[in-house]
Parts: structure tokens; sequence; C-alpha cells
């Protein structure tokens, strides 16, 4: 997992067939992504390419992840993505051994020609939006189909030759529980995985959850950190690495286009609600595919890549900071968060164990406010 | 020699809160035309925001009315309005003392009132000819006879001379004005003799300095004078002296014996002239002061910081404003190891604190923090010294301690006589000590008891409204001290004192007080990353205890995409919040918290 200055790219594709209760990412409703919008993406691709022409580079930018994510990237048709990525390595450098993932929903229709061909065009990597492998929870999530529908996917995937294969898991959905969890955990062992992200229930304004907590039957606070704590540990236990907050792999498996964000490598997005990080300044196109489609410019969003930002994402990440150069009222702050179990200090290094990613807010505030 | 100055009559307004004082006084400038209808905005004595949201008149305000009378003579009417607050019962007293006579105001509707009789009771003691009208004939409840025959049968007054108007539609407004010029007696000096004139408010104005509002007993005072306050020593150069119009000042050239007026003298602060001193001139003084100064002394103290502490030189500036206009607010420097930098803070009373609270936060637009209202105790050491203690935090360790004296208020509640019971209980509760009770009227019950000052000074109004839907009102005057069980309380988080939090208490209330502050506490304290021990302790022993848990985890929001911004944005408001919390110890307390404690009601 060496960090790596080339660049990732990242594809917005904002069409879902229907709205998850709790999802608040940019997607509108669409059986298929129109055409229209994927001839944005390619105009916007030149236009990146022309302008880092006119500043006087001669040479393409170096590529080495792509990632198309959601809203439903596999409502795109082969054909889409073929241009797409056709159109990538027309106006990018991509490297040897690029990392392609496409996030997949389990019950796209046609995802068996879907991977097959997104395999053709280079696609290595997948993400599954599996969520839960109870069919009551994934009732709940607004999911379609049941647990076997994932094991289809997983099992199209590596008819396409792609092994590279990671599961969605959403911790602290409405009716689950430990033991429930478990049961998801287990079935993704069952499917030989070699990734897995885990993301916690959070009730976002202006979804349909939001508007309808107070009907949501959903675990308690201290239930919710029990799954936590338990997931991180009996994935270890599986051999599993626990290399971010909300990811874990098998050694080798690490997302290497996420680690961009959490390592302040630089990365391009493309879509309406996409954010980018480029020769230090981050910007993002708002979310409003109408502005993307007439070409309207991305928003800057200020300088980025500071240490204040180096401290907020590498804490993130296993590898955690380095505690050299560190004011000492900031060492004390993190050998108290050490002495209470929220992090371990191996040499000069300071790590976030599972007790402490659950309250990282409050110690990278924390840390922050001294730094 | 002294004569009658036949053609002017000086005179207050009393009555109980919400009679209609303001507004008859906006008819009666109305109908002597001393303000153009289009200059006319509603109660116009009441000059600051809060009194007009407030209903109440907070400064004395005087102004001149010129009427020509049925009997075709020309009058000088001097109307001296006064504050209707018990908290400033020193101002009214001064007010009145400028006055020979008063009408007072009765609510056809209610009767007589507490601040009725103590107004009533007041401008007897300064040997007042009063003119009773009823008011609110208009409305539909109103039962003028009821409410006359209540005047005569409780005051004592003749109430066939009572106007029965409505200051509202203007009904009968006018025999209001005739009744003054037949009853109240014209006023008397002499303008030869020495200067003498009795302060009854002063406010400062950013242009003239301060303007002394007199009322001239003897002599004449013209700009170029010296003139000389006798409480003070102060002297000053007069500048300009005139009449109060109700919108301007009008200069004159000179004032003289029995007219009220006002004075400038470029006087920097109302400290310099003080409501109750005595002005003379510095050349021909008059040989002895007018009775009844006395300088106010605050009865309530409270500390008051800026939420932020960056702001405490804004607050140091508002307060030095507020006091230019305000000799009864007192306030020094202060520190708290909880609440930073701020003030200590005397008030007349509560409605005093809250005022200036509201306008230091309205006015001067500070976020403020403060800290429970004290009174002044009376602490007797064990070697015989006797210190006067108005801040908990500087308690005096209870093992130097002989005893404790607390102030002792006379207060008299009016109320129908279906809340007796309620009322009882309540005084009861507060320490009570009760003396007598009489039926004033038919229905109507004056309820006297003795209470402790401090019982009294936070929320004792409001629990007696809402104990009596609004119908009880109340009265209170300083008696002395007496020897209390008094003990401190501390509040301890993760094992630290908190000071702003100490409060001096009762003994026998101590445990319940004690028990409701670790709840609020525990309820309003947001959960930490440590477990942190909440302790209500007197001296060392820890009476009442709470727990808060350990927070387990925070909002963790994902950095999907790459979206650091919302991450940022997310870690911005959590900084934002830090602000507002304070910070003991390891320990952050939400401003919220402070302020369930502060509120703390006697009732839940």
């Amino acid at each position: 997992m060496d960090r790596t200055d080339k660049t990732g790219l990242y594809f917005h594709i904002p069409f879902c067939r229907g709205k998850c209760p709790y999802c608040d990412f940019y997607s509108l409703n669409a059986k298929s992504c129109p055409d229209e919008y994927v001839f944005s993406l390619l105009d916007e691709m030149k236009t990146f390419k022309r302008m880092s022409e006119l500043v006087g580079k001669d040479s393409k930018i170096a590529v080495d992840t792509i990632y198309f994510g959601g809203g439903t990237p596999s409502l795109l048709s082969p054909t889409q993505l073929d241009i797409i990525m056709d159109s990538v390595r027309e106006s990018f450098n991509v490297c040897e051994e690029p990392e392609i993932t496409v996030e997949c929903n389990p019950s796209s229709p046609n995802l068996e020609e879907f991977l097959l061909s997104a395999s053709k065009s280079g696609v290595n990597r997948i993400s599954l939006g599996m969520q839960s492998s109870s069919d009551k929870e994934r009732r709940k999530l607004g999911r379609q189909g049941n647990a076997k529908k994932v094991e289809d996917a997983v099992y199209y995937a590596r008819m396409a030759g792609i092994e590279n294969i990671s599961l969605d898991v959403m911790v602290g959905v409405p009716e689950s529980s430990l033991s429930s969890l478990r049961e998801t955990l287990d079935f993704c062992l069952s499917l030989s995985v070699p990734h897995i992200s885990a993301y916690m229930l959070k009730i976002e304004e202006g979804t349909f959850y939001y508007k309808n907590a107070d009907k949501l039957t959903l675990p308690s606070e201290d239930e919710v950190c029990d799954m936590y704590l338990f997931m991180s540990h009996y994935l270890k236990e599986n051999g599993f690495l626990h290399y971010e907050i909300s990811n874990f792999c098998k050694e080798g498996f690490h997302s290497r286009h996420n680690m961009k964000y959490w390592e302040g490598a630089p990365y391009l997005g493309f879509g309406p609600a996409a954010h980018s990080f480029y020769n230090n300044k981050r910007f993002y196109f708002p979310r409003d595919i109408d502005a993307f489609i007439r070409g309207e410019k991305a928003i800057y969003d200020g300088e980025g890549g500071d240490t204040e930002e180096e401290i907020l994402l590498h804490l993130r990440t296993y590898k955690g900071i380095s505690l050299e150069n560190k004011s000492s009222s900031f060492i004390n702050k993190a050998k108290l968060f050490e002495k209470n179990g929220f992090a371990e200090i191996t040499g000069n290094n300071f790590v976030l164990t599972s007790k402490g990613f659950l309250v990282s807010n409050t110690i990278i505030s924390e840390l922050l406010s001294v730094y | 020699m002294k004569v009658k100055k036949e053609h002017i009559r000086n005179f207050s307004i009393i009555a109980h809160i919400d009679h209609g004082k303001s507004t008859l006084a906006d008819r009666l400038l109305e109908l002597t035309e001393t303000v153009a209808k289009r200059d006319m905005q509603q109660q116009i004595l009441d000059n600051m925001d809060i009194e007009k949201e407030r209903g109440i008149t907070i400064k004395a305000r005087a102004v001149t009315l010129h009427y020509k009378a049925s009997d075709g003579k020309d009058y000088e009417l001097n109307l001296i309005d006064t504050p209707g607050h018990v908290d400033f019962n020193y101002e009214v007293s001064r007010s009145l003392a400028a006055c020979e006579g008063a009408v007072l105001i009765v609510d056809a509707t209610q009767g007589v009132e507490a601040q009725t009789l103590a107004n009533t009771y007041l401008a007897l003691d300064h040997d007042l000819e009063l003119v009773p009208v009823v008011n609110k004939i208009d409305l539909p409840a109103a039962d003028p006879d009821r409410v006359c025959a209540d005047v005569e049968e409780i005051i004592g007054l003749d109430c066939s001379i009572a106007p029965r108007v409505s200051a509202k539609t203007g009904e009968n407004v006018a025999e209001v004005l005739e009744k003054i010029v037949e009853y109240i007696p014209c006023p008397e000096g002499d303008d030869d003799a020495p200067f003498k004139a009795l302060v009854f408010d002063s406010v400062y104005d950013n242009y003239k300095g301060v303007i002394v509002y007199v009322r001239v007993m003897d002599g004449v005072l013209r700009p170029g004078d010296t003139m000389k306050m006798m409480a003070t020593g102060a002297q000053f150069t007069v500048v300009e002296v005139g009449r109060m119009g109700a919108t301007s000042l009008e200069s004159t050239s000179e004032l003289k014996a029995g007219e009220v007026g006002y004075i400038t003298a470029s006087i920097k602060s109302v400290v310099d002239a003080r409501v109750g001193d005595t002005v003379t001139k510095a050349d021909e003084p008059a040989d002895e002061p007018l009775p009844g100064y006395k300088k106010v002394n605050p009865m309530v103290f409270c500390g008051i910081y800026p939420a932020d502490g960056a702001d405490y030189e804004s607050l140091r500036e508002a307060l030095e404003k507020l006091q230019l206009n305000d000799a009864a607010l007192s306030f020094e420097p202060e520190t708290s190891g909880a609440l930073g930098f701020g003030f200590r803070c005397g008030f007349l009373g509560l409605l005093h604190l809250e005022i200036i609270q509201e306008r230091l936060e309205r006015e001067y637009d500070l976020d403020l923090v403060s800290t429970v209202p004290s009174v002044v105790y009376k602490i007797h050491l064990s070697d015989g010294t006797v210190v006067d203690i108005d801040n908990p935090t500087n308690y005096p360790d209870p093992a130097i301690i002989d005893f404790v004296e607390e102030p002792i208020a006379d207060a008299h509640i009016y109320s129908p006589s279906e809340y007796v019971g309620t009322i009882m209980d309540l005084c009861q509760d507060r320490r009570g000590i009760f003396k007598n009770m009489d039926y004033i009227s038919g229905d109507r019950v004056d309820i006297h008891y003795i209470l402790p000052l401090n019982e009294i000074i936070y929320d004792f109004f409001d629990a007696l409204k809402s104990r009596t839907r609004g119908y009880a009102s109340f009265d209170y005057e300083l008696k002395g001290y007496e020897r209390s069980n008094l003990v401190k309380l501390d509040v301890l988080l993760n094992g630290d004192i908190i000071d702003a939090l100490s409060y001096i208490i009762h003994s026998e209330k101590a445990y319940p007080r004690a028990r409701k502050i670790a709840e609020k506490l525990k309820d309003n304290i947001p959960r930490q990353m440590f477990e942190i021990p909440v302790q209500i302790a007197i001296g060392g022993k820890v009476i009442a205890r709470e727990t808060i848990k350990a927070m387990r985890k925070d909002v963790l929001a994902k950095c999907y995409g790459g979206d650091i911004t919302r991450k940022k944005k997310l870690l911005e408001k959590q900084k934002e919040g830090k602000k507002r919390m304070r910070q003991f110890g390891t320990v952050e307390v939400p401003q919220e918290a402070f302020m369930a404690i502060l509120k703390l009601d006697g009732q839940d």
C-alpha cells in the first residue's frame, strides 16, 4: 500500500431505479443512463485535457485508478462504459495494472452481460451494494431481491474474471442486532470476498428515513457500538485488515482508489456532486445534473493537503500519523487517548483502535485544537 | 417669602401595573396639544423598547402640559411619571416628593391591587393630595361603582369626585385635567431664597451630558450659574435650563421656585447627579439639603460573563454606558475559574437585573452567561469580624463561621381569596413566616408574610403568578437581617469545583436542591470521551451524585467519493460547538447546562 502520486479518476453515475430510503447521495430516478449524460462526461474529460495542455503540461496525466460510483453505475450499458473507457485512455495516460472499479447493484438487470463486457473494457474490481444478507433487513433498506442475488452477482463477476470483489455492509440498520450482523458477516466470509466496506447507518436529512425516523426500530447507540466492535474483531479473526474506519481487506486487496482520498493523493471527479483534489486544490461539481450537462465549471473549494487535513485523513486509516514534530500538548492528548484505549502508540506512530474509530470525530477535533 | 405659584400644578400618576397609567398620560398630552397627533407614538413617556414591551415604566420622565381650564386661566401642569415596580421604589418616592398631588388610577375591572395600595401609602407619606380616577370604563367587565366602593373602603378616599374615564377611547379624560387644577394644591416657594431643587431623575445624553430633572423649591437658576450637588459636593457650570416638551427639551432663560424643569451642565455621569440629591448654587448655597436623600444600594448580585471571552472589553464598555444612565447599577471585574473574566453586577432587584441583561444583549448585541443571583449575606466569623458576601465563591470556610445572617423582606401579597391556600403553600415553601391576613374587600385579601430575600429574588413572582393564574400581586421591602442556617452548595465535575455554580441555600433545602442540580447537569452535559462524575457537596461532604456515561460513538461521516468538504464542515461544526462550551479541567459544559441550572424552578 505505498502511496502513489498518480491520479485517480472518479465518475459519478447519478441514476437509480429507485431511491433507497437511507441514501442522500446525489441520484435521479431512471431506468438507464441517458447518452446525453455520457457525452457530457466525455466533454468534461476533454476540457480537462485541454486545460492541462494550456498550462504547459505536454504529457497526459498519469492515472492508475478509475472508479465508477453512484447512483448505480451498473445502469450504464456495456457500450456506454466502453466509450467512457476509450475516452479515458484518449485523455489520460492509464498506467500498467490500473485498478478499475465499478459499483454494482446486485439486482441490476442483465448484470451477467454487463460484468462480462465491463471486464473486457478493463474493469477488474467491483463493489456490490449488499448492505445485509437478511432479507428482512434488505427490505427495510429498500434493496430489491434477496441474498441469493448477491451470490449470483459474485458468481457472475468471477465468471467474467473479476476476483477483486467488495461487499457493502451497513451496520445499525432497522431491525438489526448483533446476531443478524454476524449472519451477514458469515455470509460475506462464505463467499470468500477479499474486501468488505462497512458503513454505519446515519439518518441523513432529506431522506425517507429522516422523515420517518419515529417509525424506525433502530438498535440503541450502545448496541451499534457493540456491533461495530464485534465486526472489527470478527473480521480480523478471519484474516482481514481493518485498514480504514469503514473498510476491511485481505492482504493486498485494499481499495487503491479510496486510499488516494485518505492519503492526500490527487484525484479527479466527473459528474454532479463529484469531488476533486488536484494541484493541492479542492473543487467539485454542484449537485445539479443540468448544470453539469450545460458544461458549468466546477466550484473551487479552497486549498487542500495541509497538515490539518493530513491528520484528519490519515487517522482514518490503520497507518495513523507520526507524532514527530508535534507539540507537547498534542502528544499529551495522544497519550491520554492511548491510556484510555482509544489509540495505540508504537514508537512515534499514533493509530486509532476500533474503539477510537467510533469517536474519531472527537479525537480528531481534540487533536486539531492543540495542533 | 414663600408665595403661591397659582398657575402651576405638579403631579404624578400612580397606579398598579397595567391599570392604564401610560395610556392616560398619552391622552393628557394629546388633549393639551403638548404632542401633535401626528407625532403621537403610543405611550410617549415610555422611551425604551423594553418599557413598551413589558408595559412598565422603568425610568421616570416628566413633561409640562399647558392647559386652559374652565375657569378661563392658563395652567402649567407638570406631569412627573413614576416607575411602576418595587425594584424602583426609591425613585418613585423622589418623584412623589417633587409633587403636591397625584392622580390615582384604578382599573374599573380590577379594583385595588398591591401597587395601588403601596403607591397610595407612598403618596400619603409625602402628604400628596390624591385625585382618584376610575379607568377602563369601556370594558364590558367594568364595574366602576364596586371599584369606587373598594377605594373608599380600603383607602378611605372620597370617590364622589373621581372621574370615570376610558384612557383608551379618551372618554371623560378632560375631566381629569379639571380635577387636577381644582384639587391639587399649587406649589409655594421663595424666588429670592438660595436656590434649592430636588433631583427626581437624571438621564445621560450623548450631546448634552447628563440631563438633570429637578423640581425647584426655592430660588432661581440661570445658565452660567455654578451649581453644586449637596450630597456629592460636585460643582458644574450650568449650560442650559428649560422645560420638558413631550418630544423635545425647550430651553428657557431661568428656572424658578415651584417649577419643574431640567438642567444641563456638561455632567459626565448620572453618578454625579443622583436621584434624591439637592441642587443649589455654589456661591449662595442653601443651608441644608432637602430631606430624603439616600444612595440606593444594590440588593441583588450576579456575575455577568461574555459567552465569548473576546467580548470582555465590549461588555465593560456596555456596562459603563448603561451606568451613565443608571446610578443604581454597580459592577466590578470578577474572575471565575469556570467562566473566565466578567463582572460582578449589583441591582435593585430582579426586574432591574433582567432589564440590564436584556439591554446588554439587545442594544449591545452581547451573548452573556450569568451566574445565579445572590443577595448580600452577613457572615459573622469566629474572630468577631463580619463580612458581607454577595458571591458564593467568596463564602468562607464553614469552620471559621460563627453564624450567618440573611436579608429578610416584609412582603404583601394581594389576591382573590380563592388562592389563599396555594399562596400560603408557596410562602411556607419559601421559608415564609405568616404575619396576618386582611380581607380588603369582599373577596380580596392582603396576605402579610416575612420572607427571606433570597427566596423571592429569583422566581417567586413567576411562581406566584402561575399559581394564581396571574391574579395575585406582590410587593415587598427590605426589613433587615436575621440569623439563618445557611450552607454553600458546591458543584463538582470530575472532582473539580465549578465556582460559577456554587449556591448559598438554607440547609433544609440543600438536599432536594442538590439532587435536582445533579440531575439537570446529567441531562444537559453531553456524553464525553470519559465518564464524568457529577457531585454536589457541602464543604467536603458529597450529598448528591450522578454519572454522565462516556460517549461511545460520534457521527461517522462517510468520506465517500473524496468529499473531504463534508468531513471538514462536520469538524468545523464541532469546533463551533466547542466554542459554546466551557472547559472545566477535562470536562466541557455547554451553555445550555448553565441555563438549565440557573432556571431551576422551585416547583419542578
